[in-house]
């Protein structure tokens, strides 16, 4: 059987982390953005993966589904606001290199 | 019961402080000196009512108006209790009081700041009252507080005038307030002690209470007191600020540093005799400093030029007296004297305000003289004060004086030895003081005498008032060897019953031994007075020869600078303060409270240095932390499981 739990979390695993590699390292901040969108999705799988195979363990409750819709619903909102932030940042620099951000320093 | 008309003693003069103190600057002068004098006269009404009272029945008035302090077991009254002795008190300062506010109508008329003067008059009448009627020590301590800042507020009255070279009136009421300080240190301390030994500070409680306790606490108490006392009535060694407090306006001088408030001390012993005299310590140490204040300050009034001055060292002297007689056990001589005294010496401060104002605000005696015949009114009324003063019968001082000198007689002969001579002192620089502002030849320019005059009509009023009172208010206690009844100390018996029953009946003098007594201390006087007279009314040379001679001239400059006791204090401990909080301040708060607290800021400061490199401002950097951090955490719960 390939669609197994563990299956499942290893793809979860491996998502995260490329959305972690993507946030460390990537200059581009709209990349980052996306990388955190993925981090977010990562973990959404693994909720809705937990709920699924664990569907008799609980009582047929379906608790993952509302985490990861809430999670989509507020991963929506931030993005949209980073976006915003972002247009604006660009429309006043010129540029979307998060390492020439950094006024907010001691 | 309908005694509630107790309160209204203290309270009138409280209204009048209100009146004149909140809306007073805005009133006509006459209009707040009226209601400066009224509301005394109200009280010394009420007062004359309560002594009639007394006098008829013999049984003490009193009053409770509401529980003031109520914690376990203290239980603290705003109540009053007017026995004889407080019967006495209420009526000398409502009286006298009454007539120096009438006599500051005169007096302060020109004045600029006039209802401040009567609110802080009126507030010195209630605090006083306060004090003298209060059935507790705590209220009587909130009086004797009263008194002291109505004190302060009016030696420092013309505030932006100096008093002498070096101290302005402001300081001349400083040192009054805080050489006060020292002495109710000492009344504090007596009141925490008489409540955990007796359990009780109210006086009837108290009087009831057993005093048979160890010697040392009531000893200790007791001379706590008597240090209070030392501060407010101005004896040895805390006596430094009456001559200062002659700063004030003249009739504060006689209110409250001649006839009332210096008396608060007298009072509070005679109102815990029945304490004192458990105390064998005490009161030999009473009577002691008493006698040394009486003939130490009666040399200093020996060369004093000031007119205000001499009154005031006098003041001093005649209080070491009744203090003298509180030592000795004789109460109701003390208290006999403190009333005759606050009547003549009144009298002469308010003889002596309006000799100043003739001479227009001069009072070097040196530069006075035949003022006899351009104000006699003034100087009629300013000798019967001197003769009551002297001690020459039949005035009031007289007595007083006699009665104390021949209990003292009874029990040390050497007291009563320099009580004696300082009779003698006091005739001499009384008779000084008559004979240089009064007698000789006139030493004011001529535009001087142009301007004198005799004050106004009720200045003149309450100068013949008080000399009535001064020549006459002694023969209330005419001793029975003189064939009269000692009404005064029969009056008084029954508050120092319980004292006197302590110390046994005290050894009656035989009359034979009584009037050897009153000749020879009428000799002593009559020496003195008429050495002083002779000497300076006729303004003859022995004085400049003694001044010339090298002893003479010593010991009249050691008198004339008061013994350099002021400097001494300076140097010993205002200076030692002084240096002391300097040194602990250039080094002790400097180097090590400053060091230790800007130590502590340094080390913060140089570590958040090197933290502070944490924030680079690179927003992968911070991203990287959280992601160690997350890792940490992970890590930590995996190792748990």
């Amino acid at each position: 059987m390939f669609f197994t739990l563990e299956n499942c979390l290893i793809l979860s695993v491996i998502l995260f982390s490329i959305g972690c590699y993507g946030v460390l390292t990537k200059r581009n901040i709209l990349v980052i953005l996306m990388s955190i969108e993925l981090m977010l999705n990562a973990v959404n799988l693994s909720f809705i993966s937990f709920n699924y195979f664990n569907y008799n363990m609980m009582n047929g409750e379906e608790m993952g589904h509302f985490f990861v819709l809430v999670i989509i619903a507020i991963a929506a909102a931030e993005a949209a606001v980073g976006l915003a932030i972002l247009v604006a940042l660009f429309r006043n620099r010129d540029s979307a290199d998060i390492e020439k951000l950094v006024e907010m320093k001691w | 019961m309908g005694n509630t008309y107790l309160l209204f003693i203290p309270i009138l003069p409280l209204i009048g402080f209100l009146i004149n103190g909140l809306i007073g600057h805005k009133l006509n002068r006459k209009v707040v000196g009226t209601i400066g004098g009224a509301t005394v006269l109200g009280s010394f009404i009420l007062s004359l009512m309560t002594l009639f009272r007394i006098l008829g029945d013999g049984n003490a008035v009193s009053y409770v108006a509401f529980h003031w302090i109520t914690i376990a077991d203290l239980d603290i009254t705003f109540g009053f209790r007017i026995d004889q002795l407080s019967a006495v008190m209420i009526n000398v300062i409502t009286g006298v009081g009454f007539l120096i506010h009438v006599y500051s109508n005169g007096y302060m008329h020109e004045d600029k700041s006039v209802a401040r003067f009567f609110a802080y008059l009126n507030l010195f009448v209630f605090s006083m009252l306060i004090l003298v009627m209060a059935d507790n020590i705590v209220l009587m301590f909130l009086g004797w507080e009263g008194v002291g800042l109505c004190s302060y507020l009016l030696i420092g009255f013309w505030y932006q005038d100096m008093f002498t070279k070096k101290l302005s009136n402001a300081d001349a009421g400083k040192k009054a307030f805080i050489v006060n300080r020292v002495g109710d240190f000492g009344f504090l301390l007596a009141i925490f002690l008489i409540f955990m030994t007796f359990g009780t500070l109210n006086f009837e409680q108290l009087s009831h209470a057993d005093m048979n306790i160890a010697g040392g606490l009531i000893t200790a108490i007791t001379l706590l007191l008597f240090l209070g006392a030392t501060g407010k009535s101005a004896q040895i060694p805390l006596y430094i600020w009456l001559p200062d407090a002659m700063a004030g306006p003249t009739p504060v001088s006689a209110l409250i540093h001649a006839a009332t408030m210096v008396t608060a001390g007298i009072y509070m012993i005679g109102r815990l005799s029945f304490m004192f005299v458990h105390s064998e310590t005490t009161m030999l140490t009473i009577a002691v400093i008493g006698t040394l204040t009486a003939v130490f300050s009666a040399t200093m009034g020996l060369t004093q030029n000031d007119i205000k001055k001499v009154l005031a060292y006098s003041t001093v002297s005649q209080l070491g007296y009744m203090f003298m007689a509180m030592g000795v056990g004789a109460f109701s001589a003390g208290i006999f004297h403190l009333m005759t005294h606050a009547f003549f010496k009144a009298l002469l401060f308010l003889g002596a305000g309006s000799v100043i104002l003739a001479c227009h605000h001069e009072q070097d005696m040196r530069k006075m003289g035949a003022l006899k015949d351009k104000i006699p009114t003034t100087f009629w009324m300013f000798a019967i004060g001197s003769l009551a003063l002297m001690g020459i019968p039949p005035f009031a001082g007289f007595f007083s004086k006699d009665d104390i000198l021949a209990r003292v007689f009874v029990e040390h002969k050497a007291l009563w030895a320099l009580g004696l001579v300082g009779a003698g002192m006091t005739a001499f620089y009384t008779a000084r003081m008559v004979a240089m502002t009064f007698f000789g030849t006139s030493k004011m320019t001529k535009k001087q005498e142009l301007h004198v005059h005799e004050p106004g009509i009720s200045v003149r009023f309450v100068l013949i008032a008080l000399g009535v009172l001064s020549a006459i208010g002694g023969l209330i206690g005419i001793p029975a060897a003189l064939h009269g009844g000692a009404h005064f100390s029969h009056f008084l018996d029954p508050v120092f019953e319980a004292a006197q029953a302590h110390q046994g009946g005290h050894h009656h003098l035989s009359h034979l031994t009584e009037w050897i007594l009153m000749v020879i201390s009428i000799a002593v006087v009559a020496t003195g007075g008429w050495l002083g007279f002779d000497i300076y009314s006729k303004e003859k040379s022995i004085r400049k020869n003694f001044v010339k001679h090298p002893i003479g001239g010593k010991l009249h400059h050691i008198s004339y600078n008061k013994y350099y006791i002021d400097e001494i204090y300076d140097f010993v401990i205002v200076k030692s303060i002084m240096g002391g909080s300097k040194a602990l301040w250039k080094f002790f708060d400097v180097t090590i409270i400053d060091g230790f607290v800007n130590f502590v800021a340094d080390i913060v400061a140089f570590i958040s240095g090197i933290m502070r490199k944490i924030q680079t401002g690179h927003t992968n950097s911070y991203a990287f932390s959280i992601f160690i951090g997350a890792l940490g955490i992970l890590i930590y719960i995996a190792s748990r499981l």
